[in-house]
């Protein structure tokens, strides 16, 4: 247990010594894609807590999130600039005048989404394996279809624009303080999962993915604990929905499409489901690829145009991935300093393990 | 008062009566065994009792309580706990953690108080650790306690789902067929270890069995089911001279 403590506290040293390193050398446009890094990441850990530990196809996660953005949208925004985004239709009086700080409102942003989270998940959480996928998709189309046409609350299909950043991180002003924010966000998200899922209602989450009816014989409640594992999903998503408005200062509906939620399930299998270890890497990975394969979008080696290309690089990853490792890189297992050695040994030592 | 009263079930599935009018008294620390051949039922009343399905008609009564309607867990609470005719275990979780699960239902601290480890959490999960690392030991299972349970060799397998179900801290166990895929020698290792347990636990069980020597030799009082309908019910030497249950198992001789 001692030695768990320390060794998590060596790696959060690690990553904040990285992240003051980052801070000072990347540009603005890499800072940009450090935080989009880590707010996927946030989504990814969140969505494996129900895709991957408690084995339930929960595909509403876009839904959620942007619960968490607009709620934190919405609270943030001072009265001007709420009136100057909502030109077609006033907004509704009583949250015209509400203006929030920054913490609050995402954790606000959270607590809402989880709400939403709860008041699905009791009556959709019944539903099994391909039904409770189209039916959760149904209720995150859902969400955003409302958020279209509440034109006093939500601005409508006009989005929200020019939503403030926050300046200060914990009272100190700072230049680069969303980072700072994002990643502790990151931090804490990570630590949570780690927590629960190893604790005994991890152990029962796990016990519901392997067989509902064992677990239930068992005495696990199962309702309860996939509404749980639900509402906790949907809190981190909203959160990081809060944050993913920040950073992009300006929100529509569209950018909530299910094609969202697809985004981060791939990042989801790609890095193991039930793994959260795995999620971390490929939510930064895939992230970093999305902008960096930018360049085949726009023509190379005298192709033409072609929007979309780097998607077909996704693609064949997932395909990949699919056929070679069907459990994603890191399987339902965590990253340990044991499993590297070992990975490192295997390199070294024997030219090939006989897989038994 | 008996410890499990099912009174005139009947389980009805569409057009099909898997169990019709189904009476059943247990007493506290009986070995009780339920034979039949396939398809009679068997599986579907411990199903009934279980809380896996809720019966057409009739009720069951746990130490006095009705628990017809009861879910599953809710029953594995009060106290009944059961194996599965094909073996049900967490597959990819270890040894430990099978029986580490089976210990969640007497947890007191809620979601939060576990996942931030606050003390009295801590306790309490020092508390399962200890009992079900003693519980694998006593079922002999210590040195697979970090092996998936996937990897165990059948009869392990087994014997594994037996430790899960001691753990709940059942009153009453429902084994079934646990001699399923047993070697002769390895069911009759089954045998004393039944009869070790119910001594040990303080149990009562009520198994379902195909295997007859083990049954012939655990069980005190055998009940005989075919196509749903208790056809006999008593003492092993009365059912094995019974001739309504050797019809039923060998078929009657028509004369034409």
């Amino acid at each position: 247990m001692k030695r768990k403590i320390i060794t998590s506290l060596i790696i959060i040293g690690i990553v904040i010594v990285i992240l003051i390193l980052l801070q000072n050398t990347l540009g603005n446009f890499k800072l940009r894609i450090l935080n989009l890094a880590g707010i996927y990441v946030i989504f990814a850990v969140s969505m494996n807590l129900i895709n991957g530990f408690t084995g339930q196809l929960a595909l509403g996660h876009a839904g959620f999130i942007a619960v968490g953005a607009y709620t934190y949208t919405l609270l943030v925004m001072d009265s001007d600039l709420k009136s100057m985004n909502f030109f077609l239709e006033p907004i509704v009086p009583f949250l015209s005048s509400v203006h929030w700080p920054f913490l609050p409102a995402v954790i606000m942003g959270g607590l809402l989404a989880g709400l939403a989270g709860l008041l699905i998940g009791a009556p959709v959480l019944r539903l099994r394996g391909d039904y409770l996928a189209i039916a959760t998709l149904g209720f995150g189309e859902i969400i955003r279809t409302v958020f279209t046409n509440t034109q006093s609350i939500t601005n409508g299909s006009l989005g929200l624009k020019a939503i403030p950043m926050p300046k200060s991180f914990l009272f100190i002003e700072m230049k680069n303080a969303f980072t700072w924010w994002v990643w502790t966000a990151v931090i804490i998200t990570v630590i949570f999962h780690f927590l629960l899922v190893s604790s005994s209602y991890g152990r029962a989450l796990k016990a519901i993915r392997e067989d509902e009816k064992a677990a239930e014989a068992m005495g696990v409640n199962i309702f309860k604990h996939k509404v749980w594992a639900m509402v906790i999903s949907s809190f981190f998503a909203g959160i990081g929905g809060a944050l993913l408005a920040s950073l992009m200062t300006t929100i529509d509906p569209l950018m909530f499409r299910f094609t969202l939620t697809f985004n981060i399930l791939l990042i989801v299998v790609l890095g193991g489901m039930g793994s959260i270890s795995g999620s971390v890497i490929s939510a930064v990975v895939v992230t970093i690829l999305m902008e960096w394969l930018r360049f085949l979008d726009q023509g190379f080696m005298g192709l033409p145009e072609i929007p979309g290309l780097r998607m077909v690089v996704f693609s064949t990853l997932l395909l990949l991935v699919v056929l070679f490792y069907p459990r994603g890189l890191m399987g339902n297992e965590e990253l340990s300093w044991n499993k590297i050695t070992k990975m490192f040994q295997r390199f070294h030592m024997q030219p090939r393990e006989v897989r038994k | 008062m008996n410890l499990l009263e099912v009174k005139g079930i009947t389980m009805q599935f569409g057009g099909l009566k898997a169990v019709a009018n189904f009476n059943l008294n247990i007493d506290k620390n009986e070995i009780v065994g339920l034979i039949g051949p396939n398809g009679a039922g068997k599986t579907t009343c411990f199903n009934v009792i279980a809380g896996e399905y809720v019966p057409t008609q009739g009720k069951v009564f746990f130490e006095g309580r009705d628990i017809t309607k009861s879910r599953p867990d809710q029953i594995t609470k009060l106290g009944i706990a059961r194996t599965f005719q094909n073996i049900r275990l967490f597959k990819d979780l270890t040894v430990l953690e099978n029986v580490l699960i089976a210990n969640h239902l007497n947890l007191q601290s809620n979601i939060f108080s576990a996942t931030f480890r606050l003390p009295w959490y801590q306790k309490e999960e020092k508390i399962m650790y200890e009992r079900s690392l003693q519980l694998l030991d006593q079922l002999k299972l210590t040195q697979y306690k970090n092996e998936k349970a996937s990897s165990l060799p059948y009869g392990l397998q087994r014997r594994l789902e037996i430790a899960r179900a001691l753990a709940t801290q059942p009153k009453l166990l429902l084994l079934d067929e646990p001699a399923a895929g047993m070697n002769p020698q390895e069911s009759k290792e089954l045998m004393y270890l039944i009869q070790e347990l119910r001594d040990k636990f303080d149990l009562t069980i009520f198994m379902i069995e195909h295997h007859m020597p083990v049954i012939m030799g655990v069980c005190q009082r055998i009940l005989v089911l075919d196509y749903g309908v208790t056809i006999a019910e008593g003492t092993p030497k009365e059912i094995q001279s019974n001739e309504r249950v050797i019809a039923a198992y060998l078929g009657v001789e028509h004369i034409a």
